[in-house]
């Protein structure tokens, strides 16, 4: 069965259809339309090039048409970097095999033989000049048919957009102010929206005082849910402010300490199930390493406050979202609402970057309910900024311990990761309790569904990266998934890797340090990845690690790792500088993520990323009491600023031959590691805490 | 009535004095440049010019710019006679999800109007009130950088 055509790619064979995923106008353009969304990664401008490469026109032709249900293909959610990974291969495979069927119709029209006939700029061109175009044969119908396996698509070498870093087609808008974000919408006969969250976790509203109301205000009440609509956004945030300062409510506490927050995770009762092991022959452990890490949550602090529009219409219901699954909202819309998913319709219009799973779908159930107050009239649904930070899914706290052994010649004999975190996904549409925020505070309520870490076969969740890439001969992973969930927990950038990558990378460089060994060697010598050890010793090149001078207070360190172990390799190196605070001063990446379809659009993700996660791992924790979180403003979760932000240095190992992995991530996980690694060559010490502050750093071990 | 200077335009706002001068732009003027971030001027995306000074927007009452000047990212430039700010961020791809924008080129503007050599500590100085969630700092900088010496170019 060798000769078995390759397979439909996954989201094509989900949606066949070709003609959801692209169509062509009798005035020459090509509107594609896939099941992805643009979420601040590039994504419309690499699917733009995919598709012009395939069918030969110039990539201006191009429209990408933004996810509405119920006519847009079903790609599930934008994440895990998987966009080009899923959308683009299906997209190539939709647009070679639609140019395919175009030209066949061209040739029996013609007559002139299919092979002697070629497309440029969408135009059918025989030995003997023109025979018709794309945009002739547009009313045709003719993707109205299922996708076939068997790849037509292009050679790589044939490529010629594809492959060439293009500018990005959403950056002009944004450039010069014009309204492109959810948050520009204005339909007529607008109304503002803002809701009134409790005081306190779980709270249960007493009484909200319709008298504390400006005139013209509308309140939409359901249970505890709380929302107000006025003509005049000014007018909504008045009325919300007055509105919150009248209520009263019944509260209580059900937040762990902060400060024991490590001790409440090792705590929980929920068993530690093993995920990997390995036991092979090895020399006795002559050395031992040991050590725990562990990270409070973490806030997605998106930089636009989640928003939404809702426009009810009898029984109907309609979303402007930027989701990062409108299908999936779809879905715990019409749980929580109990109407059929058929009578919503999600549009996805783009928003701020999320980084994950954020506001912006609990935002648009408030929406929703908010609007019914108002039937006909949309609604615009703002968060705050405090709502922003305190009330989106956080990134779980993890606590992640490791304990290694080297044989007697300075070899890995044995390595061991136990993962103790909240789940690492809270996204709608994946059971049968709607996981939108509201849902629980409604009077007919939902019960909050534990989040979720999905299988090491997805990528995992807290788990994710917790395998080492190494060469290790007795090898144990565990996992264990806490499901009481004091703060609502789900996917941001990395999901659990940034903290396992952190770990392992860490104790890596224990074991060279024990072993006698360099960072670098000590890493070569144990990697059997070959790709994995090129990004290394490409990194390490741009880093001039092997000449490098020591000084006083100043630090280098290095990380690798594969993402999710199924995705791209990525290694980097950090150079701090250790002073009344650390300072991340130069950071160098080597990817390899196969085919990049957008150069300039990768490096800019990777730099992006390395950047957010340098925040990260020096500055940020979601800061708690024991009723709500505190770090709800901008001062208490401070980021990185233009005078922090490290210089970065991107080189792609390109692979145009390769299936294409995404680029959003993978430097994430590496770039913590690196940080805490170079902290730990200028100082001596074992950063163990996140984020490395002078106060977290104080507690370090030397070692 | 609030009557100012908006893009180099007269404008006159029959909106209350003390709504913020950000709302009565977006939602009273109808731009949708200037954006709204924290409404607590600590993030810098609601950032416009007030008499070529970059001020935050998001606090201050409409009736504190009666009588000035006031220019918003749609006034710096458009796609057909762009800034050479703006056409210094497409070049370099200065952003990814592009929401602080607006705030950061108003920001720069006022910076080259007042130094039009800065150098790279001069440019992140300037930024400091502005974050980016996106990390795309480092474009950011250089895209002003070759904005400023285009500009000394362009008048040498
Ligand atoms: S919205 Fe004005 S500074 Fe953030
Ligand atoms: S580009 Fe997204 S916040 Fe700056």
């Amino acid at each position: 069965m060798s000769d078995a055509p390759k397979p439909l790619p996954t989201s094509l064979a989900a949606n066949p259809r070709l003609s959801r995923w692209l169509r062509f106008t009798p005035q020459g353009q090509v509107v594609v339309s896939p099941g992805k969304v643009e979420i601040g990664q590039g994504i419309l401008t690499a699917l733009a090039q995919i598709a012009a490469d395939e069918l030969d026109v110039e990539p201006a032709r191009v429209a990408v048409r933004a996810v509405a249900t119920p006519d847009s293909p079903d790609e599930g959610v934008t994440s895990g970097s998987l966009s080009v990974q899923n959308s683009g291969v299906a997209l190539r495979h939709a647009c070679a095999e639609a140019r395919g069927i175009f030209l066949q119709v061209a040739a029996q029209s013609s007559g002139v033989a299919l092979d002697a006939l070629r497309v440029e700029d969408g135009e059918f061109l025989g030995p003997q000049g023109r025979v018709g175009s794309y945009w002739e044969l547009a009313d045709r119908d003719l993707l109205d048919c299922d996708a076939t396996p068997g790849s037509r698509a292009k050679p790589p070498a044939a490529r010629r957009v594809a492959g060439r870093s293009a500018p990005r087609l959403d950056l002009p808008d944004k450039v010069f102010g014009r309204p492109r974000f959810l948050h520009d919408q204005r339909p007529d006969g607008l109304l503002h929206a803002r809701v009134i969250r409790p005081p306190a976790r779980g709270a249960r509203l007493l009484e909200a005082p319709a008298s504390a109301l400006p005139p013209g205000v509308t309140l939409a009440r359901d249970g505890s849910f709380l929302a107000v609509l006025a003509e005049s956004e000014h007018l909504a945030e008045t009325a919300a402010r007055k509105l919150e300062a009248a209520c009263r409510w019944q509260e209580a506490d059900t937040l762990p300490e902060e400060a024991q927050l490590a001790e409440w995770l090792r705590a929980a009762p929920d068993p530690m199930e093993t995920i990997a092991e390995r036991q092979d022959a090895a020399g006795d452990v002559a050395q031992h390493a040991e050590a725990g890490f562990f990270r409070p949550p973490i806030a997605h602090a998106s930089i636009g406050p989640s928003c939404a529009v809702a426009r009810w219409d009898g029984e109907r219901v309609e979303i402007w979202s930027h989701t990062q699954g409108p299908y999936n909202l779809r879905m715990d819309l019409a749980k929580a609402l109990r109407m059929a998913e058929e009578a919503i319709l999600v549009r996805h219009v783009e928003g701020a970057g999320c980084y994950g799973h954020n506001g912006a779908d609990d935002v648009a159930l408030d929406a929703a309910l908010a609007a019914r107050a108002a039937p006909g009239r949309p609604v615009r649904m703002l968060w705050t900024r405090a709502q922003e930070l305190g009330w989106s899914p956080f990134s779980s706290a993890m606590l992640v311990e490791v304990s290694a052994g080297l044989d007697a010649s300075g070899g890995i004999a044995e390595f061991a990761v136990e993962v103790t975190s909240n789940g690492h996904s809270s996204r709608p549409g994946r059971g049968s309790l709607p996981t939108l925020l509201a849902a629980p505070d409604l009077a007919d309520p939902f019960p909050q569904p534990p989040a979720i870490n999905h299988g090491l076969q997805r990528g995992g969740g807290a788990q994710r990266n917790a395998v080492p890439i190494y060469r290790v001969p007795k090898l144990r992973v565990a996992l264990k998934t806490v499901t009481a969930m004091p703060l609502r927990t789900s996917a941001m950038r990395g999901l659990g890797a940034p903290v396992n990558v952190w770990a392992i990378e860490s104790v890596m460089d224990q074991l060279a340090a024990m072993a006698g060994a360099d960072p670098l060697e000590f890493r070569l010598r144990h990697l059997d990845d070959a790709r994995a050890a090129e990004v290394l010793r490409v990194a390490a090149e741009m880093a001039g690690w092997r000449g490098r001078a020591r000084a006083e207070g100043v630090g280098m360190g290095m990380a690798v790792a594969r993402y999710k172990n199924l995705g791209a390799w990525c290694a980097v190196v950090a150079e701090i500088e250790a002073a009344e605070v650390i300072r991340a001063r130069r950071i160098w990446i080597a990817a390899d993520m196969g085919e990049v379809v957008n150069p300039d659009g990768a490096a800019n993700q990777l730099e992006g990323s390395a950047i957010h996660a340098t925040s990260q791992a020096l500055k940020e924790a979601v800061r708690f009491d024991r009723r709500n979180v505190t770090s709800d403003s901008w001062e208490s979760y401070p980021i990185l600023r233009f005078s922090e932000v490290p210089a970065v240095q991107v080189k792609l190992v390109e692979r145009p031959e390769l299936p294409p992995l995404g680029a959003g991530e993978p430097a994430f996980g590496p770039t913590v590691a690196a940080i805490a690694n170079a902290i730990r060559d200028s100082l001596g010490v074992q950063p163990r805490v996140m984020p490395f502050t002078p106060e977290n750093l104080a507690t370090a071990p030397a070692v | 009535m609030v009557s100012f200077t908006l893009n180099g335009a007269p404008v006159a706002l029959d909106l209350p004095e003390g709504m913020p001068l950000l709302a009565a732009l977006r939602e009273g003027a109808g731009l949708s440049g200037p954006r709204f971030g924290c409404g607590a001027e600590t993030c810098g995306a609601c950032h416009v010019l007030v008499d070529g000074r970059s001020t935050p927007s998001c606090a201050m009452p409409l009736g504190a710019v009666a009588g000035r000047d006031v220019t918003t990212v749609e006034g710096l430039g458009s796609e057909a006679a762009p800034h050479p700010l703006q056409a210094a961020f497409l070049a370099e791809q200065a952003g990814q999800c592009g929401y602080c924008l607006s705030g950061i080129l108003v920001s720069a503007a006022a910076l080259l109007a007042a130094n039009p050599r800065p150098d790279e500590a001069a440019v992140k100085q300037a930024l400091d009130p502005h974050l980016c969630r996106c990390g795309s700092h480092n474009r950011i900088v250089r895209a002003v950088l070759r904005a400023a010496s285009q500009m000394a170019g362009e008048h040498a």
